[in-house]
């Protein structure tokens, strides 16, 4: 998977991790934007009130 | 001495030239399988640093935006007693429930050192209030201070973690509240570890169901343990004096 993609990176070597870099930042910035916020209610330790 | 046995690669391109095998569509199978394993654990190791660390960076900072979006103007500082307001034990003036996710109030535990004011807004459910605004208020309880129990749910762990410093408390601490036109001050009474089925302890007489209030209470809800669901931590208060905020600021703030 990574070594497709490293071989379908354009560029010589360090042009490639530059790009591996951001494409990495990408990921993980969609991550904290959409994707934890989205399944963070369904986890088990932040209930604080009663009765529910 | 030999000369090293000299090995000639081919070019990565040449790879997809290769007639593929059973046993090498085997082995790329697996390696697809471990990599994607591999990331699914980056990703998981991520989802903690987002809800550990992030949430509370982005929540301090919205509860701060909040409290300065409240627009409480600052307690009136009076020459000749240093800004310190006189208490008064009569009837305290108490406002009316505000709409769902309105933020009404602030507050403030001298006890917590280095920690914010917080706000308070009305409702507890977790994405329209606690995630989002910092501390509830369970509706339908009292007000600050009115006859009953003002009870309030907030994040121990995460989101901002208003709570967090909750087992700090102890007997004849204060909890401060702001209105915009009044301080509420109460005192802490008891702390308790309960199941979170336990309603009883949001109830207008905290701990007696169905008895009719008489006195001004304030009950703080969170998570315990820390990280867990499995219990409910309980802080238990009542009024102690109350003070417009054009008198000055309670002695305990100014401390």
């Amino acid at each position: 998977m990574y070594g497709w993609l490293w071989r379908h990176l354009p560029g010589p070597a360090p042009v490639r991790v530059l790009l591996s870099a951001v494409l990495a930042a990408a990921v993980l910035a969609a991550c904290f934007l959409w994707v934890y916020p989205a399944i963070a209610p369904f986890m088990p330790f932040n209930e604080t009130t009663v009765g529910e | 001495m030999s000369s090293p046995p000299v090995t000639v690669r081919p070019p990565a391109h040449a790879r997809t030239a290769r007639t593929p095998t059973a046993s090498s569509i085997a082995y790329g199978i697996v390696g697809v399988v471990g990599e994607l394993l591999i990331t699914v654990g980056v990703l998981l190791l991520g989802f903690l640093v987002w809800q550990l660390w992030w949430t509370d960076v982005e929540g301090n900072a919205a509860q701060a935006e909040i409290v300065r979006d409240l627009g409480f103007a600052p307690p009136v500082v009076a020459e000749e007693d240093d800004g310190v307001a006189e208490p008064r034990r009569d009837e305290p003036p108490v406002i009316d429930e505000p709409p769902h996710a309105t933020s009404f109030a602030t507050l403030q535990v001298p006890r917590w050192v280095g920690e914010q004011e917080r706000p308070i807004s009305q409702g507890t459910d977790r994405p329209t209030v606690l995630d989002v605004l910092g501390i509830g208020h369970y509706e339908g309880t009292a007000m600050p201070g009115g006859v009953g129990n003002f009870a309030l749910a907030g994040h121990r762990v995460t989101f901002g973690k208003p709570f967090n410093r909750i087992e700090e408390l102890q007997v004849d601490d204060a909890l401060v509240v702001r209105t915009a036109d009044t301080w509420y001050v109460y005192k802490v009474t008891e702390m308790e570890v309960v199941t979170p089925a336990d309603v009883r302890v949001i109830a207008p007489v905290p701990n007696e169901p169905g008895v009719e209030p008489t006195e001004r209470f304030i009950t703080l809800t969170t998570c315990h343990p820390m990280f867990s669901a499995r219990e409910r931590y309980i802080v238990h208060g009542v009024l102690d004096y109350w003070a417009p905020v054009s008198d000055g600021t309670p002695a305990e703030l100014l401390g």
